[in-house]
């Protein structure tokens, strides 16, 4: 299945041919959703081809209840994508434009593969056209982003290679599903859960291994930054369901109040950070590291769920990260593309520089609006949905897990509404606010397809819900489960 | 019914997306058209609600229309509750709003958001029916903080007045405190009950009583106490009751007409009726029905007080909203939950009307707020004036007017009431009634009586209002007369709650209460043996005496007194010490940790520290940076030799 997603966004010469394919494979995704079957939690559409037999190597693809979603959020967002390159990229659009191809291949790759090795090497190899993509047509001080975003996570990754192919001794297989049912002791867990966590921390990224974020964010170009945002961090938070929780459910049960300390941490220090920020790309940067928080501390605050026996709470909180995965896959881009519109007009994303946009473009604004809206976890949007859920799964665990988690329902909402209040509101800025223009139809489509899947989601979250649940019950049956 | 019952929100919403979306394409009129349709329809299946619930005595509808999303084995729900107390919320919510619609057709005449004003007044008006119908939390706490993004938009819909959208965001932000104790509350419910439905929790909160959680350190915290109090920290936000009032005052910068709408007659009442409506709960915590108790005391006298020395017209009714919000409150707080959803009702009517004729009375004086500058309108405003009269005598509890009942009940409950902290309560909203009487007349004797103090120009342009202002005036004086006279019986001391509010019956003050009551007129003369009536027209005598017979006394107290008024202008300096404290500390917090914590200690001790150290690595990598591609084709090299390495050493 993935594989003709793969060949389908080859290398393109021309926009028409990015868009021709980017909704072919959006579309192509689709019978994964419609097709799927909700009521088991085996991998489905799977392919299994020997890749490398001589390192015992497969090719071996396929999707449950928990990367499926994701795999739609790339191939959606990847559409996105390439109608906001529609005019705004004149150097070179048509390697621009590939390589968000190929990323969207290789992020597929990520979600779908049921080989530790075919993992890992999609997962390092989507740092490639991203490190050509903020590389090339980023902004000034871009050097230094990518080598510090490259390191940072290249570092981090190595670790979880060691990890792959210690286990590969171990166990003689490199299938993720075998690699589930390897039977580890208390210190193979805890150096393997190490290892992994070095990889997926940096994606996601957790405190205090933030710092690349921001930077990249500022250096990229606008759709960089919403795939990096939407997409890539979401490879951190898969990581941990798919490898470190399954693989060493024991060591993650030990490690759980670290990191459900440093999730808090993420939540609150990076919220009141966020609120000092005065680039506009910084502080959506920061608030994707808060709310990837959530992701994060609904995972780990499981385990503390499963020391209770309320296995309700553990769904719910595994759930809800997911959820917030999603949800934040599309209001961080949607939010990142906002500021790429005004950056298109005004060159600049300080929020000094603006101020009343909403008089000159007024339906920008509301849409800007409504994505801070979200972004500050209203109800009805999708952006209330994962954190609702994971602040009852924390409640249930501990009041003052709770207590830390809701004060992003403050700290968020402040520090994206002065943002709104300082940008969009007000009397007009300066003359480059009074001569901005309006949205036009391509900049309607890619912000009013977005705000339809926000809303979607925060009205009906049961449209991911349904897929995923017997997936997560497996997920929560083998966590649960000692290894010794 | 059900199709019936989803209707009522759906009709305004669906108003405000056409007006919302294709408002410019159908214009000024068609926009009011539509979202005035939406309402009335509304409006109307809401008294065949009444006739089939009420008069018919149909049960409880409770039922689900969708699953909103199921985990775990926690299914939440969107669907609806429909008893007395919601039919009474309907009733109360569409009829305002439906004046307001009407009177906004005046008022914004002239406004360029014409269009997007409407749109905004029907989602409000979707939200909060979605609120007071719901049978579930998630449902009520999505209503909850709609309406709240509403009265955010609402607030800044002059977005280009620095202090709108300076109040609309302060708004949000303290509504956000109060939603973080709510959501906190809600979490609580889930964590015992597993279910998000009412009738779930209220049949599983008797259960918990004795339970206890540990909170801090050792200390066995009760929980139906700590829940009690979350979910009302909630109500603290959107009730605005104080510290979490700050919100309201500054929320006039709004136009008026949602002022009347969002500001007085409904959203704001939404804690009042959530705590109505959790009545089964909040009964089994003492300790939390006096917290309540003293919060909304403090609140009705302090906020009251306040009020006094405001000049601007909407400001002093703003105060008088937050004092009257305190008085159901405090009705909360001695479990009389039917005497304050019935203060609530009464004060919907007068408010709203009170808010609607100031700005009536704003507009004939070309936008002018201060009533410092107006005075002797009484002529030139007959329909103002008359009905303003009626709004205020309701609102100060003359006899018969139907604030009269509201409050005087109020009173007489907390009298009746043992719960700790029921005596100092009971010399607040004793009080709160001079305090409301003063405020009340000195505004009105301001901007109605004596000379003057207009310019000549404004003076004499100064008119009538037209008829879409008026008529909602004269529809919501109606009922400011007569709506206690006519329900009183059934709605306090009847058994209109029966089955939907309960109340211990060791603490039924009501009941006690009811002991002396025989019918309305009754209570008119019963009233005259006690001391409130007297107490109101001190306040009105007082005023009439400050700011009719001699205004030189206030000028002279002024000069005594001063440091007084000055505590009230700062507001007991709230606002002061949460701009200061709050706002600004956290701004300061955040530049901290950002430059401290994120730049100094992480980047630069940490990533780029660990760079330097590692020096050999760090300057290859600095030398192979030019080529970007080749850069990575080494860190590939990197990686499969640590690969070997490990193959090697295994």
């Amino acid at each position: 299945m993935a594989g003709i997603l793969i060949i389908a966004t080859g290398n393109s010469s021309a926009r028409k041919f990015a868009m021709a394919a980017s909704i072919l494979t959006f579309l192509v995704s689709l019978p994964l959703y419609f097709g799927f079957d909700t009521s088991t939690a085996a991998m489905q559409f799977t392919e299994n081809v020997a890749w490398l037999p001589s390192f015992d190597v497969n090719y071996a693809i396929g999707v449950d209840g928990i990367s499926m979603p994701l795999i739609i959020l790339t191939t959606m967002i990847n559409v996105i994508v390439v109608i906001s390159a529609w005019e705004v990229i004149k150097d070179r659009p048509a390697v621009y434009l590939g390589a968000f191809s190929i990323m969207t291949g290789l992020m597929i790759g990520v979600f779908s593969s049921l080989d530790a090795i075919l993992f890992y090497v999609f997962f390092e190899a989507t740092l490639i056209p991203m490190f050509l993509i903020i590389g090339i047509w980023g902004g000034p001080k871009r050097v230094y982003a990518t080598v510090k975003f490259f390191l940072y996570t290249f570092l981090g990754s190595v670790m979880m290679l060691i990890a792959i192919i210690y286990m590969y001794v171990e166990g003689g297989s490199f299938s993720v599903l075998d690699l589930h049912a390897l039977a580890l002791n208390e210190q193979q867990q805890f150096w393997i859960f190490l290892a992994f966590l070095a990889a997926f921390a940096v994606k996601i990224p957790m405190w205090p291994v933030h710092t690349w974020l921001p930077d990249a964010h500022v250096e990229a170009p606008t759709a960089g930054s919403a795939v990096l945002a939407a997409i890539m961090l979401k490879m951190g938070g898969y990581g941990f369901l798919r490898f470190s929780l399954p693989i060493a459910p024991d060591a993650s049960a030990g490690m759980d109040t670290f990191m459900i300390v440093i999730s808090l941490i993420a939540v609150v220090y990076i919220g009141f950070v966020a609120l000092a920020q005065r680039d506009m790309k910084k502080l959506i940067a920061y608030s994707s590291i808060s709310h990837m928080g959530f992701v994060t501390l609904g995972i780990f605050v499981a385990f503390q769920l499963i020391a209770k026996d309320d296995m309700s709470g553990v769904a719910l909180g595994i759930e809800g990260a997911i959820i917030q995965m999603i949800s934040h896959g599309f209001i961080s881009a949607a939010m990142f593309l906002c500021v790429g519109v005004m950056y298109d007009r005004v060159h600049s994303r300080e929020i000094a520089d603006y101020g009343g946009v909403i008089n000159t473009m007024p339906i920008f604004a509301a849409f800007m609006v409504f994505f801070a809206m979200a972004n500050a976890g209203l109800p009805g949007t999708s952006g209330f949905v994962g954190e609702f859920m994971v602040i009852l799964a924390s409640f249930k665990a501990n009041f003052w897990i709770a207590f830390l988690a809701a004060s992003t329902l403050i700290l968020g909402a402040a520090y994206t509404l002065w943002m709104v209040k300082r940008v969009i509101m007000g009397p007009v800025g300066n003359d480059k606010v009074a001569a901005l223009t309006d949205i036009n139809t391509r900049e309607f489509w890619m912000l009013g397809l977005l705000a339809i899947f926000v809303l979607l989601i925060g009205v009906w979250p049961n449209v991911i819900g349904n897929v995923m649940h017997a997936s997560v019950d497996n997920l929560v049956q083998q966590i649960s489960t000692t290894k010794y | 019914m059900k199709l019936l019952y989803t209707l009522i929100p759906f009709a305004p919403l669906l108003a405000a997306i056409v007006t919302g979306f294709f408002g410019r394409r159908i214009g000024r009129i068609n926009s009011h058209r539509v979202t005035i349709a939406g309402v009335a329809f509304s409006l109307a299946l809401s008294v065949y609600a009444f006739f089939h619930v009420v008069v018919g005595g149909a049960p409880t509808f409770n039922e689900s229309l969708y699953t909103w999303l199921v985990s775990g084995n926690i299914r939440f729900e969107i669907g609806f509750m429909v008893d007395n107390l919601t039919v009474m919320m309907l009733l109360v919510v569409n009829f305002v709003s439906l004046m307001v619609h009407i009177y906004t057709i005046g008022y914004m005449h002239d406004d360029d958001g014409y269009q997007r004003f409407f749109s905004y007044i029907s989602l409000f008006t979707f939200s909060m029916l979605m609120l007071v119908m719901s049978n579930n939390f998630l449902q009520l706490f999505f209503g909850w903080e709609a309406v709240g993004t509403v009265s955010y938009l609402l607030i800044g819909f002059y977005y280009k007045k620095e202090t709108a959208i300076f109040a609309n965001m302060k708004a949000f932000l303290v509504n956000r405190v109060g939603d973080f104790g709510f959501v906190l509350g809600i979490a609580g419910i889930v964590m015992y009950t597993d279910s998000l439905a009412y009738t779930d929790a209220f049949a599983a909160a008797p259960t918990l009583v004795g339970e206890t959680m540990n909170i801090v350190g050792g200390a066995e915290w009760d929980v139906l106490t700590v829940l009690c109090i979350l979910l009302f920290i909630g109500a603290m936000g959107k009730s605005a009751q104080a510290p979490l009032h700050v919100w309201l005052p500054d929320s006039m910068e709004g136009p008026t007409p949602i002022s009347a709408l969002i500001h007085a007659a409904t959203m704001v009442t939404a804690g009042i009726f959530m705590v109505s409506r959790m009545s089964p709960i909040f009964e089994l915590s003492e300790t939390a029905l006096s917290f309540i108790l003293i919060v909304g005391s403090f609140t009705a006298f302090f906020m009251g007080l306040i009020g006094m020395v405001q000049n601007d017209i909407k400001r002093v009714v703003a105060y008088s909203t937050l004092s009257q919000l305190g008085y159901m409150t405090v009705a909360l707080g001695v479990s009389a939950y039917s005497a304050a959803m019935f203060h609530l009702m009464t004060h919907a009517f007068f408010k709203a009307l009170l808010f609607l004729a100031a700005g009536s009375v704003i507009i004939a004086m070309h936008h002018e707020q201060d009533i410092r500058k107006m005075g002797g309108l009484r002529k030139k405003m007959p329909i103002t004036y008359w009905t303003s009269l009626i709004g205020s005598l309701a609102l100060i509890g003359f006899p018969a007017f139907s604030g009269f009942y509201s409050k005087d009940i109020i009173i007489e409950a907390v009298h009746a009431s043992t719960i700790p902290g029921a005596n100092i309560a009971y010399w607040a909203v004793l009080g709160g009634v001079f305090v409301t009487a003063f405020y009340s007349f000195r505004l009105f004797f301001l901007v109605f009586h004596g000379k003057t103090r207009a310019d000549k120009h404004t003076f004499d342009h100064a008119e009538e209002s037209p008829k879409v202002v008026t008529i909602p005036l004269i529809l919501l004086a109606i009922p400011s007369l007569l709506i206690g006279f006519v329900t009183v019986s059934a709605v306090v001391f009847g058994d209109y709650f029966e089955g939907v509010i309960f109340v211990d019956p060791a603490r039924d003050v009501l009941a006690k209460v009811g002991e002396t009551y025989h019918g309305p007129i009754q209570f008119i003369s019963h009233a005259f043996h006690a001391s409130a009536v007297y107490i109101a027209a001190a306040g009105v005598i007082t005023a009439f005496v400050f700011y009719i017979l001699a205004p030189s006394i206030p000028a002279f107290l002024d000069s005594k007194l001063g440091f007084l008024r000055r505590i009230l202008e700062n507001k007991y300096g709230f606002d002061d010490f949460n701009q200061a404290v709050f706002a600004r500390g956290s701004v300061a917090l955040g530049q901290q940790l950002w430059s401290k914590g994120d730049m100094a200690v992480i980047d630069g001790a940490l990533v780029n520290g660990s760079a330097k150290s590692v020096g050999l690595i760090a300057g290859l990598a600095r030398n192979v940076q030019s080529g970007m591609l080749f850069h990575y084709a080494f860190a590939m090299i990197l990686g499969l030799l640590a690969m070997l390495t490990w193959f090697l050493f295994i």
